[in-house]
């Protein structure tokens, strides 16, 4: 399958402003989840809020945010697909750059020591590209988040050692939700990495927190830890917005990696109630967006 | 538990009325202010030409459009998207913002700390939470952007927006020592313990 850069450089342009706009259908359910469940109610008309605000960016076609965060692509790439990776690459920047201009949106991205904004949402290995590959052979899914700097702020990593077990996970997760507070704009999705080195590591937890809602851990340890740090998380009172409340996290998803034999790693990364990730999948048959 | 209509400007005894759990709606003028906006006038000695006395900031960088300046665009730039950032990282500058500026109430969400809760208590002051994240709703509040001061900041400028029932917000930190989000943070740390305990996590 040959693939088209313009076809690219259009969708990722698309990406970016469909992830700002359209929030995923498993979030909604996960708002009307944890409505029902709410008890207190300041928490109850802050959730009321959230959900009137999604009401209002779907009715006056805006973004659910401000905030257009670092843009992140994913793009995974089957067998039989066949494209330059260094042409894919610029294609997809000159689509976050056309996405930034021709909208327009904020461009979020500075210069780390100058501070300086080019108005482009680009700059020194930003957009932040990722490649990984499919078994599906006739298939390039490009994946667009648009990371926030509330819930990109707070993140954590801490190398535990071996004899400090899985309680050190634990005991991190609960210590970075209560740290965060309000700042995250929760409920969030509490993404851990647990395990790999430090880099991949923090990037597991990232892979969390971007997973959709309902879905779970491949190994059967980590979906354990996922449903006793979920159901743990949501005792801690830290509440929508920080203001208190039942309503803290939507889900704790882990992803895990093996790691040394003298090593226990584990990060923490959230997504906020924005939960902005959107995709486009290029097959034979054409385009389709989706989340 | 109150609600009050406030139009800003407001004077002291409105501002020390405030108490938490309080809800408030603004009217008229509110200033957006941000990271840059602030590290350029308190760290880099800029200055700006806006009178902030008994006035609202709101911390906020938003996503604009740049059009002729007309009676509906005065300022030049169109709002399309203003929403709330973080508070927490702009702390240090929240009594300088009182003391120089005349600030007396801070639009923000995820809370503040101890420096600008004795801010508050010393100079009458109060943060208004938002619920952040909900910019397109918030989006609707804003009529226009009158103004735009530190314009080479862009997006994080100093913007003069004229609102219109901007709220409700809660006040969660007030003149009296009061905050919502030390209560919960207090209340965290027992529960902290009970789930750490249901987890089987060792002491």
């Amino acid at each position: 399958m040959d693939v088209d850069l313009e076809a690219v450089e259009a969708a990722a342009k698309e990406l970016y402003i469909r992830a700002l706009k359209i929030l995923p259908d498993d979030i909604k359910r996960g708002f009307a989840e944890l409505v029902g469940r709410e008890t207190r109610a300041t928490a109850k008309t802050v959730l009321g809020t959230m959900i009137r605000n999604i009401e209002v960016a779907e009715a006056t076609d805006n973004l659910l945010c401000q905030d257009t965060g670092l843009p992140i692509y994913t793009v995974t790439i089957g067998r039989n697909v066949l494209v330059d990776g260094v042409d894919l690459a610029a294609a997809i920047r000159r689509g976050c750059e056309r996405a930034t201009r021709e909208h327009p949106l904020r461009s979020s991205v500075v210069h780390p020591l100058t501070r300086e904004n080019a108005h482009t949402s680009t700059g020194p290995r930003i957009p932040d590209i990722r490649f990984e590959y499919s078994d599906r052979p006739e298939e390039l899914t490009i994946g667009m988040i648009p990371k926030g700097s509330g819930s990109e702020n707070n993140s954590w990593l801490r190398m535990a050692i071996p004899a400090e077990g899985v309680d050190a996970i634990k005991r991190f997760v609960i210590d970075c939700v209560l740290e965060a507070g309000g700042r995250t704009c929760p409920p969030t999705i509490v993404g851990v990495g647990v395990g790999g080195t430090a880099d991949l590591c923090v990037h597991l937890a990232k892979l969390a927190a971007t997973r959709a809602l309902g879905t779970h851990c491949a190994d059967p340890e980590g979906a354990t830890l996922e449903r006793e740090l979920t159901k743990a998380v949501n005792t801690l009172g830290v509440g929508p917005q920080g203001l208190g409340g039942d309503a803290t996290a939507f889900a704790v998803h882990v992803e895990l990696a093996a790691t040394h034999i003298t090593m226990n790693p584990v990060a923490v990364n959230m997504q906020c109630h924005s939960a902005r990730r959107a995709t486009a999948t290029f097959t034979p048959q054409g385009v389709t967006y989706g989340f | 538990m109150a609600h009050y209509e406030l139009t800003l400007p407001v004077d002291d005894d409105h501002v020390r009325r405030l108490r938490v759990n309080d809800t408030v709606t603004l009217q008229r003028t509110l200033y957006g202010i941000r990271d840059a906006t602030l590290i350029h006038i308190f760290d880099r000695g800029r200055t700006s030409r806006f009178d902030l006395r008994g006035h609202a900031v709101i911390h906020t960088a938003p996503n604009v459009r740049r059009v002729e300046k007309s009676a509906a665009h005065p300022a030049g730039y169109a709002p399309l998207c203003v929403g709330t950032t973080t508070s927490a990282r702009m702390e240090r500058f929240t009594r300088p913002l009182m003391a120089q500026y005349g600030v007396r109430l801070i639009v923000g969400k995820g809370g503040m700390g101890q420096d600008t809760l004795e801010a508050f208590r010393d100079l009458g002051g109060a943060y208004l939470a938002i619920v952040g994240g909900a910019a397109a709703l918030e989006t609707t509040w804003i009529e226009a952007i009158e103004d735009v001061d530190l314009d080479d900041l862009n997006p994080e400028s100093l913007w003069k927006f004229r609102i219109r029932d901007f709220g409700p917000l809660l006040v969660a930190m007030d003149s009296h020592g009061g905050s919502v989000y030390r209560q919960v943070q207090d209340d965290a740390a027992a529960r902290r313990e009970r789930a750490l305990a249901d987890l089987g996590v060792r002491r």
